[in-house]
C-alpha cells in the first residue's frame, strides 16, 4: 500500500493571507477562518511525472531561447539548487517553473507599463524537471528591480518567481528568489510578509563553485517543500 | 572556506540566507504577482480532455516571445465531459482579472493519476491526467473542460468514500499564498455523506456546491469569492 501519511502543516515562516502593507491583500484575503480539514487521497496525490505531456519540453537556458534570436542583455547568471522535503530528502522528477523581468526590470507582459526597455532577445520564462537528487539548474539574466504602485516610491527587489508542484496537491509552492545584499528586500511589503528570520530562506547565496569561468555568476537556492507528517487520517 | 592562491577567501562570508543550516525549513510562499501569464498557464491547460487550447492568455504578451507549450492531443477520455465555469471576485464583488485557477481531480472511475493511488481494481485512463491550470479572463472568468470525477475513498485501502469533487487552488496578485478549496456537484447524491463537506459550517456549504447551469456539455458554475459577503470556504490542509 502506498504511503498515506499527510503532509505537514504550514510552518511559522509562511506569510499570512492578509498583510496590510501589501495593499492588494485587503480585498483578496478571506475574512472567515480557514476550515481545517484532513488530507485525503485527493490532497496526497498529484500529477507527478507528467510534465512533458502537460507543460512541454524543458527550457533551461533563458538567455537564448527567444525563438532563435540573439543573446539577451544583462548579467548572465546560473541559478541552481535542490528541491528537498522537510526531512532534507530530495524531491526528484518535479517541475520547477520560473518567470522574471529582464535586466532592466521590465516584464514582456502587456500590463507592465513601466518605461524601462524591453529586450527583444529575452522572454524571461523557463521550466525544468528535477533529477534523481532533486537538483535543478537554470541559466538566465539577473533581473532588475522595478517600481510598482503599492505606495509612494515602491520598488520590488530584484527577484525570480518560482512555481513547484512537488509530489502532491498538498505540496504546491509558488515563491520568489531574492539576491543577497539587495537593500530593497527589507523595505518590500511582499518579502516582509514573511517574518524574520524565515525571510532569509528567500535569499539566494552567491557561490563561486556554481559560477562558470568566463561565462556566468552562480547562485544557489534550495527549495524545501512540505514533508510527511506522522500518521494517516481515517475517521 | 579554502583560500585560493591570491590569499582571499574562496567564498565570501555568508549573510543569513537560503543556505544557512539554522534556517532550514519550508520555503515561504510569495504571490504569483500580476505577470505570470507568459510563464505558467499553457495552451490547453484548462482542457483536461484535450483538443482545445483554452487556459492561456496569449493576448497579454508579444507573439514573438511566446514559448508556451500547446498541450498535445489526448487519446479518447473515458467518462462524461463537463465544463466548470465561474468568476473570481474580490471583497467588493468586483471581478479579479489577474487570478489563476488550478484543479486536480480523479478520473471518471475515481482513480487518481500518480503513485500515491495504486489501486489495481480501479483503472487508470491513459488519456487523462486530471490536472488543469487556467488564467482567468479580463472579466475574472474561467472555463475548464474535464470529466466528471468518480467517487474516491478517503484513503487507499479505506472503505469510506468522498462524493465526487475537484480540488481547487486559487492564485493571483494580492494572494500571498494559494487559497485551497473544493468544488462538489449539486446533482450528485453523495454530497450529504461527504466527510469533508461535513466539516464545513452548514450555512457556508453551498459555496462549494456547483449547480448545473447548462448542457452540451453539462456545465457547472463555481464562482469564487475571495473575501467578504458570500466568501467561498477555503481550507487549511
Ligand atoms: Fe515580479
Amino acid at each position: 500500500m502506498p504511503d498515506a501519511r499527510p503532509y505537514r502543516a504550514e510552518d511559522p515562516g509562511q506569510p499570512p493571507s492578509l498583510f496590510p502593507p501589501y495593499r492588494s491583500t485587503a480585498l483578496r484575503s478571506p475574512r472567515q477562518p480557514l476550515v481545517r480539514v484532513p488530507q485525503t487521497l485527493t490532497e496526497i496525490t498529484g500529477p507527478a511525472g507528467t510534465w512533458e505531456a502537460l507543460m512541454g519540453p524543458a527550457l533551461a537556458d533563458l538567455t537564448c531561447h527567444a525563438r532563435g534570436l540573439g543573446e539577451a542583455i544583462g548579467q548572465r547568471i546560473i541559478v541552481s539548487g535542490r528541491v528537498l522535503d522537510e526531512d532534507a530528502r530530495p524531491v526528484p522528477d518535479t517541475v520547477v517553473e520560473i518567470w522574471q523581468a529582464n535586466a532592466a526590470g521590465r516584464y514582456i507582459h502587456r500590463n507592465d507599463q513601466w518605461n524601462a526597455p524591453l529586450d527583444p532577445n529575452f522572454t524571461g520564462t523557463g521550466r525544468v524537471v528535477t533529477d534523481a537528487q532533486g537538483r535543478y539548474r537554470f541559466t538566465t539574466i539577473r533581473p532588475g528591480a522595478y517600481p510598482w504602485g503599492n505606495h509612494r516610491n515602491a520598488w520590488r527587489p530584484a527577484h525570480i518567481h518560482l512555481s513547484l508542484l512537488g509530489p502532491a496537491f498538498a505540496t504546491r509552492l509558488v515563491t520568489q528568489l531574492y539576491f543577497p545584499d539587495d537593500p530593497l528586500i527589507e523595505i518590500d511589503p511582499i518579502a516582509n510578509a514573511v517574518p524574520l528570520p524565515y525571510r532569509n530562506r528567500l535569499v539566494a547565496r552567491f557561490d563561486i563553485d556554481t559560477t562558470e569561468p568566463n561565462h556566468a555568476l552562480g547562485y544557489v537556492f534550495d527549495i524545501v517543500l512540505r514533508g510527511r507528517d506522522a500518521t494517516p487520517w481515517e475517521p | 572556506m579554502t583560500d585560493d592562491p591570491i590569499g582571499l577567501p574562496h567564498n565570501p562570508d555568508p549573510r543569513p540566507d537560503n543556505q544557512d543550516p539554522a534556517l532550514f525549513g519550508q520555503t515561504p510562499w510569495q504571490t504569483v504577482g500580476p505577470f505570470f501569464h507568459y510563464g505558467l498557464p499553457w495552451k490547453g491547460g484548462a482542457d483536461l480532455v484535450g483538443g482545445s487550447d483554452i487556459g492561456a492568455r496569449t493576448d497579454l504578451f508579444p507573439e514573438e516571445h511566446d514559448v508556451l507549450h500547446l498541450a498535445p492531443p489526448r487519446g479518447p477520455v473515458r467518462g462524461e465531459t463537463i465544463a466548470l465555469v465561474g468568476t473570481v471576485r474580490d471583497g467588493e464583488g468586483r471581478p479579479v482579472p489577474d487570478a489563476m485557477i488550478e484543479i486536480w481531480g480523479a478520473n471518471a472511475a475515481g482513480r487518481y493519476h500518480g503513485a500515491a493511488d495504486d489501486r489495481a481494481d480501479v483503472a487508470l485512463d491513459p488519456g487523462f491526467i486530471g490536472f488543469g491550470r487556467a488564467a482567468v479572463s479580463a472579466e475574472g472568468t474561467f472555463r475548464f473542460l474535464t470529466v466528471k470525477p468518480g467517487p474516491v475513498p478517503i484513503q487507499v485501502g479505506g472503505n469510506r468514500w468522498q462524493a465526487p469533487h475537484l480540488a481547487v487552488g486559487v492564485f493571483g496578485r494580492g494572494l500571498l499564498k494559494r487559497l485551497v478549496t473544493r468544488v462538489y456537484f449539486a446533482d450528485a447524491d453523495a454530497n450529504d455523506e461527504d466527510p469533508i463537506l461535513a466539516l464545513v459550517p452548514e450555512a457556508r456549504r453551498q459555496t462549494l456546491v456547483a449547480p448545473r447551469v447548462s448542457e452540451d456539455p453539462p456545465t457547472y458554475r463555481f464562482d469564487i469569492v475571495l473575501s467578504g459577503d458570500g466568501e467561498t470556504v477555503f481550507f487549511d490542509l
